[in-house]
């Protein structure tokens, strides 16, 4: 660091930490590496929240008329389990994926924006704080993560009606404003991604020579930056209804509770892409490294991810086929729902032409990634029986359809994420996980998790209800209920052989290579784990597999690069002193705190607590804006791309 | 630190990030005030028996609508005035802006007062006056933050992080995107939330 940007570390108005060692470093980071270690132990920690929560709830269903949880609590667990699940833990384990991988995919020294990509943690950790907090205001909401009007007013319960005090109310503002706040972290992380992607490329990375995760975080990033402003107006508008008196989704005086539907679906659609999208990224990468081929028709692959974001958003009704809208949009909403399923198998059968007469490499990524190609099938083909109207209408609200979204979610997205994890564990820590503890966390999670919810499917088709707290005997209910449930407790062994491996090989784990795979990308390049500029030259990328490429195009017999190494010794020696690197900041931090405040302030109805929440916020913008700014030097940025 | 006029920063797209960033959160915008004008396009008829659009006062709104214009207008000159390398017309032009933006709140703020003091149409009267509510005060919050994002730019002019070398352009650049955006936003709300409806009304 040169003196002169000391000189003007000290002068400025707000001043900027520069150290990065100890847990200030940690709290003040802008290195997207270290945001994305922390999006993902976040999100692990509310992935376990969740998941105690449906261990909860598989306990009260193991038999009928069991007593482990009342009504009133059975419903506030399963609606925290699907929000935490949904907002705070999927979202967030990918957005850790993206953070962590996308500037080492593209061959770029950071995010575009990486005081605003700190932000989007902090503010994502601290509305995960705030929607567990209310359990000091009367508990947690209740009425399931689709939260339908107006069922929203009165609570699950009939019994609801009892609920004095504006306990209600203050569950659908801790509701309303938790999504929010993860919704600004999710619009930030959108805003950040679409610009490092389309602008901070390496020299020659070209669009269609990107990773395909990449490609899918820009997809993602799109439909994130469409959709959540959609929820963000629905729960906006709930807030109004639940703490100012507002008549949105009230009947009484003219409001429309469909209309809610509508809202959340048309966001809650693209969502689905949204938690799925990533996996397919990780797998659409795995796959093609250990099957030791290139990936079978990567522009198919590429576009069909694109196509899935643009269908996305007019399927959304087929969620609302039972709410009366009448057979004309019940039809054309049944066919657009058929039509996505088309990118979507254009995608498996591209992995399954990866795969074919591949030499396979069955380590613990590739188990998880077969594992989801097959589990996610299962779950898309159960996911086109609901696309049939009259078939949907039997099917609505019964166990059929949790069957079918954990067949998409856990079965594609978790095991997608987990496959990821494996993958990439060793460019992060520099060591290696234990393959014999991931073989087994594999094993487990694929039976636990066959066994959780395959049975689903019959419970659904046998009639069962979803969200209901007990059932009675002699419905022939009994049998799978209880494997259901044992199936969720070997889902919770295998979640904690994953932890336990994690923990004890990022510290014991025999050291690993740069490139342990004999992988494809870019990111194998550097060093494991990368320098904090990641690179100490930008690689030029010549090709779609880049490091393949430059491994086994020359020569006949393989042979590793070492980290840095190939073109760039030619343009000479790194000069690391010249790279400059975003500045800590503590603004981040300070201003997504002043969002729980203004929200804590609006559950209480305090003017006082909300106008101290917006002055924080206000002050830390202030503060962003004026601390001393450190450009990048012209040589640190991307050269532009010829066409 | 001075380096940023001098070389533009490269980009793929020859874009700056911070313009690039701007257009995709605009875009996302578009979708926040879409979502709010659908529903009080529905609701419009929505009364239960409280006033209606027939409450508007189109030739009061109309002239705090034309000020909110005017403003962008001002705020083209001010961009002219960075970059020409004219700060003290860059500063004029500025607060002109912030200032015509704060009239125009005035004018709501007064033409709120008037609704529910004069005819009735409190927030909680009916799903149209909900609807009503809730939209144009988003607006006002974007305005009102577009008015502190000027006024920080105005004092930035002062403390040398927007110089008359062309430091900042970008900056003024981008508060510019975002104010004439709220400005069209403003036209789109003008026309289907006071005029169509009233016209339907009358």
């Amino acid at each position: 660091m040169s003196a002169v940007d000391d000189q003007q570390r000290r002068t400025g108005l707000f001043q900027r930490p520069s150290s990065t060692a100890g847990i200030k470093g940690w709290l003040t980071t802008t290195d997207h590496k270290r945001i994305g270690i922390m999006y993902f132990v976040a999100a692990m920690i509310f992935f376990m929240a969740a998941g105690i929560e449906a261990l909860l709830l598989r306990l009260q269903l193991a038999t009928p008329e069991a007593q482990v949880l009342d009504s009133d609590v059975y419903s506030q667990m399963f609606t925290m389990h699907g929000v935490t699940m949904i907002f705070f833990a999927v979202m967030p384990l990918s957005a850790a994926f993206f953070n962590y991988l996308l500037p080492l995919l593209i061959g770029a020294r950071d995010v575009a924006f990486p005081r605003l990509n700190a932000l989007s943690l902090w503010v994502f950790v601290s509305g995960g704080i705030f929607l567990y907090s209310a359990v000091f205001f009367g508990g947690y909401p209740d009425t399931s993560w689709v939260n339908y009007a107006p069922i929203q007013e009165v609570g699950a319960d009939p019994a609801g009606y009892t609920l004095e005090g504006g306990v209600q109310s203050n569950r659908m503002l801790f509701y309303s404003l938790s999504i929010q706040i993860a919704g600004i972290a999710s619009l930030a992380s959108a805003v950040n991604f679409i610009t490092t992607t389309l602008n901070m490329r390496a020299p020659g990375m070209t669009f269609m020579r990107m990773p395909v995760f990449a490609w899918m975080t820009l997809v993602v990033s799109f439909l994130m930056l469409f959709a959540m402003p959609i929820i963000g107006v629905a729960l906006w508008q709930l807030m109004f209804d639940a703490g100012y008196g507002g008549n949105f989704f009230r009947p009484g005086a003219g409001g429309e509770p469909i209309l809610w539907q509508h809202l959340f679906w048309l966001f809650g659609h693209p969502e689905v892409y949204i938690l799925i999208l990533p996996a397919f990224g990780i797998v659409s990468e795995i796959l093609p490294t250990f099957s030791r081929k290139p990936l079978f028709g990567y522009a198919a692959v590429v576009f069909s991810g694109v196509a899935i974001g643009f269908l996305g958003f007019g399927v959304w009704a087929h969620h609302m086929f039972t709410s009366g809208l009448g057979p004309v949009a019940n039809a054309a909403f049944g066919l657009t729902t058929m039509f996505i399923a088309v990118p979507t198998g254009i995608k498996i059968f591209n992995w399954l032409g990866t795969i074919w007469f591949g030499s396979l490499r069955y380590r613990v990524p590739m188990l998880f990634s077969i594992g989801l190609v097959a589990m996610f099938t299962i779950g898309g083909l159960s996911g086109v029986t609901h696309a049939i109207v009259p078939h949907n209408a039997q099917q609505h609200e019964t166990y059929y359809v949790v069957a079918h979204f954990h067949y998409v979610l856990f079965g594609g997205s978790v095991f997608g994420l987990f496959a990821g994890t494996y993958y990439w564990f060793p460019k992060v820590f520099g060591r290696m996980y234990n393959e014999r503890l991931g073989q087994a966390h594999f094993w487990i999670q694929l039976i636990g998790f066959n066994l959780a919810f395959g049975p689903q499917h019959i419970l659904g088709l046998e009639g069962m209800p979803r969200r209901y707290y007990t059932y009675p005997p002699g419905m022939g209910w009994d049998l799978w209920n209880l494997v259901s449930t044992i199936g969720g407790f070997l889902i919770a062994l295998a979640v904690l052989l994953f932890v336990i491996n994690l923990v004890w090989s990022a510290r014991k784990g025999p050291e690993a290579p740069s490139d342990p795979w004999d992988a494809r990308t870019v990111e194998w390049l550097t060093s494991s784990p990368p320098p904090q500029h990641n690179w100490d030259v930008v690689p030029t990328i010549s090709a779609r597999d880049e490091l393949w490429h430059r491994k086994y195009t020359d020569e006949e017999i393989p042979r590793p690069v070492p980290a840095g190494a190939s073109s760039d010794h030619e343009q000479g020696e790194a000069d690391s002193e010249h790279i400059h690197l975003p500045d800590p900041s503590w603004w981040p931090l300070v201003l997504a705190i002043g969002l729980p405040v203004a929200s804590w302030g609006v559950v209480m109805d305090s003017w006082p607590v909300i106008g101290g929440g917006i002055a924080l916020m206000l002050f830390a913008g202030v503060a962003w804006g004026n601390e001393p700014v450190t450009e990048p030097e012209p040589d640190d940025v991307a050269e532009p791309v010829e066409p | 630190m001075a380096t940023e006029t001098a070389h533009a920063p490269q980009t793929n797209f020859n874009v700056s990030n911070e313009k690039m960033g701007m257009w995709a959160f605009l875009g996302s915008e578009l979708l926040f005030f879409g979502a709010f004008i659908t529903v009080y396009l529905v609701y419009v008829p929505r009364t239960a028996d409280g006033p209606g659009p027939e409450v508007f006062d189109i030739p009061f709104t109309s002239v705090s609508t034309f000020i909110l214009l005017m403003s962008s207008l001002a705020m083209v000159l001010a961009l002219a005035g960075m970059q020409d390398g004219d700060l003290r017309r860059f500063r004029t032009w500025t607060l002109a802006t912030a200032l015509m933006g704060l009239v125009f709140l005035g004018g709501q703020l007064y033409e709120f007062t008037l609704f529910v003091q004069q005819d009735g149409l409190g927030l909680t009267t009916s799903a149209f006056s909900t609807s009503f509510y809730v939209l144009t005060s988003f607006h006002k919050v974007h305005v009102a933050v577009g008015v502190l994002m000027l006024g920080t730019l105005w004092f930035m002019s002062f403390t040398g992080r927007i110089r008359a070398d062309g430091q900042g352009t970008n900056a003024v650049e981008n508060v510019g995107l975002y104010w004439h955006f709220v400005d069209i936003i403003w036209i789109i709300i003008f026309t289907v939330v006071y005029l169509i409806p009233v016209d339907l009304v009358t």
